[in-house]
């Protein structure tokens, strides 16, 4: 037991830093892929409900793309996709250099378009629940489409999407795991490391789970607490 | 017909609008044209780069690869559709600590990595062979497949518990109170008149874990089982030649799309009854 402790030690012998910096890794970069995602994703439904046929087909082809493809598939198209697609480039113009993508921008581009296509959706179905005469209201007091978009679409759209978002959150929480794939030192390339150096498999990869395990039950927590946010200006009915 | 029909009330109707060059117009026509281009491109990168010895030393190996995957996914989803069954009902009991418990086994495989799960079973275990030698289990965990298959199964049986029990609970209680008024045993109310109706409703959920399975395979080949993805892996170690990422993406996008087509036909077909 103490031996154990001993491993997880803040120091020169413990993992125990290591390991910190991976959780951190893991939460900047899940917090870095959402605004990015939901902002994407918030453009495609938009072009998905969009009258205009040509606007929906690109945004269904989008989906259709990277909903279909692994995970990790979508990241290795991008992190080794960008890297020999960036080298011929410079090939082609006539530098001559070795050059590495960061992999963290790599992975954030790569959950990103996952975690938007899936957003779309859940934006979609918030767009549906709206009613026309919510714009209409909107116009008729002279509000300008991007006005009512703001001010009376959104509001409503939000607290529709939001349970739909919060699970979206939780995997895409999950999906960060991917990266230590591509050499991002989030916390289960840390537990591996550190399970390679000292043989104790078990027990770093049931750190790693446990960790896991522990952002999930903190994201529960606030999301429960936003939703109590947005319940609060909800109609008594 | 319809023209003879409106030539001959006359009537004069006002020609169309012009479609105009709106913005949205502009755009959707500028991100479909990038869309042509992309795919245009991208079926010219793989028509250049088509290498007869390629496709002859390396084809049998996606073909293998495609197999493994589908078997993979196959026989866990059947492992975990089996184990959901004792989840669920545990889930839907009335006793408090079956239900804590049967919660507590769904939250903790949904709320981590399948891949942190993966590796917990195949380089976590590995590490107690002798123990495992000695009650005679490290056959079943030596093998990498296998600890996929155990990853696998418990991942979906979470899951396919979720799914089952919330069907179950979203068949109205009416439903079972005419069966006792009408004086069915239980059992038989639970099989022949609660069932179908949740079934119907974890349709969809069924058929989207299905296809989150096949995409979530992908990650075995990390733990070296020769997968869709780990044969691409290998291949591209080899060559260090695009391609060899870009088919197997081609083979998953059509594997997802047509099992999506199929899913969507039968549900189609089962629903049939309940369009208005």
């Amino acid at each position: 037991m103490e031996n154990f402790l001993g491993l997880l030690s803040f120091g020169a012998e413990g993992w125990g830093d290591e390991i910190a910096s991976g959780v951190g890794v893991t939460v900047s970069l899940a917090l870095a892929t959402l605004p990015f995602g939901l902002v994407l994703g918030f453009f495609v439904a938009l072009a998905k409900q969009s009258e205009e046929p040509s606007l929906r087909l690109a945004g269904n082809i989008y989906t259709t793309i990277f909903r279909g493809l692994p995970e990790l598939m979508t990241l290795f198209l991008i992190y080794f996709g960008a890297q020999i697609g960036l080298r011929q480039f410079l090939i082609f113009i006539g530098v001559e250099t070795a050059i590495e993508i960061n992999s963290f921008l790599a992975g954030m581009l790569a959950l990103g378009v996952v975690f938007s296509s899936y957003a779309s959706e859940v934006f979609l179905s918030a767009f549906r629940a709206i009613p026309r005469g919510q714009y209409e209201g909107g116009y008729a007091v002279g509000l300008s489409y991007g006005l009512t978009m703001r001010k009376v679409v959104m509001p409503q759209l939000i607290r529709l999407a939001l349970p739909g978002l919060s699970n979206l959150w939780l995997v895409l929480l999950k999906d960060t795991a991917l990266v230590s794939t591509i050499a991002l030192s989030d916390i289960l390339r840390q537990t591996g490391i550190a399970a390679r150096v000292t043989k104790q498999a078990f027990f770093f990869y049931g750190t790693a789970f446990i960790l896991y395990l522990l952002l999930a039950i903190l994201s529960g927590l606030v999301i429960s607490r936003i939703e109590r946010f947005g319940q609060k200006s909800e109609l008594a009915r | 017909m319809t023209d003879m029909a409106l030539n001959r009330t006359a009537v004069e109707r006002p020609p169309a609008p012009p479609r105009r060059w709106t913005a949205g117009r502009f755009w959707g026509n500028a991100v479909v044209a990038l869309w042509v281009l992309i795919g245009v491109g991208f079926v010219w990168y793989l028509a250049s780069s088509w290498n007869p010895e390629f496709v002859e030393k390396y084809g049998p190996r996606y073909w293998s690869g495609l197999k493994v995957t589908v078997s993979l996914v196959l026989s866990s989803l059947v492992a975990g559709a089996l184990l959901s069954l004792p989840i669920a009902l545990g889930r839907l009991s009335k006793n408090r600590y079956i239900g804590a418990l049967a919660y507590a086994y769904i939250y903790t495989f949904r709320g981590t990595p399948l891949l942190a799960q993966v590796f917990l079973i195949y380089y976590g275990l590995g590490q107690f062979s002798n123990e495992l030698k000695s009650i005679g289990l490290w056959g079943f965990f030596r093998d990498a497949w296998n600890c996929g298959f155990l990853a696998f199964t418990l991942n979906t049986a979470a899951y396919q518990a979720e799914i089952l029990a919330g069907a179950i609970k979203s068949v109205p209680k009416g439903q079972w109170e005419g069966a006792s008024a009408l004086g069915l045993p239980k059992l038989f109310t639970f099989r022949k008149i609660i069932l179908p109706q949740a079934l119907i409703v974890a349709l969809r959920p069924y058929g989207n874990e299905i296809i989150l399975m096949i995409k979530g395979s992908a990650i075995v080949a990390i733990i070296t089982v020769y997968d869709l993805m780990g044969q691409a892996r290998w291949v591209f170690s080899k060559t260090f030649d695009f391609q060899a990422y870009l088919w197997a993406a081609v083979f998953y996008l059509i594997v997802v799309e047509i099992l999506r087509n199929i899913w969507a036909w039968i549900e189609a077909r089962l629903t049939r009854h309940l369009i208005r």
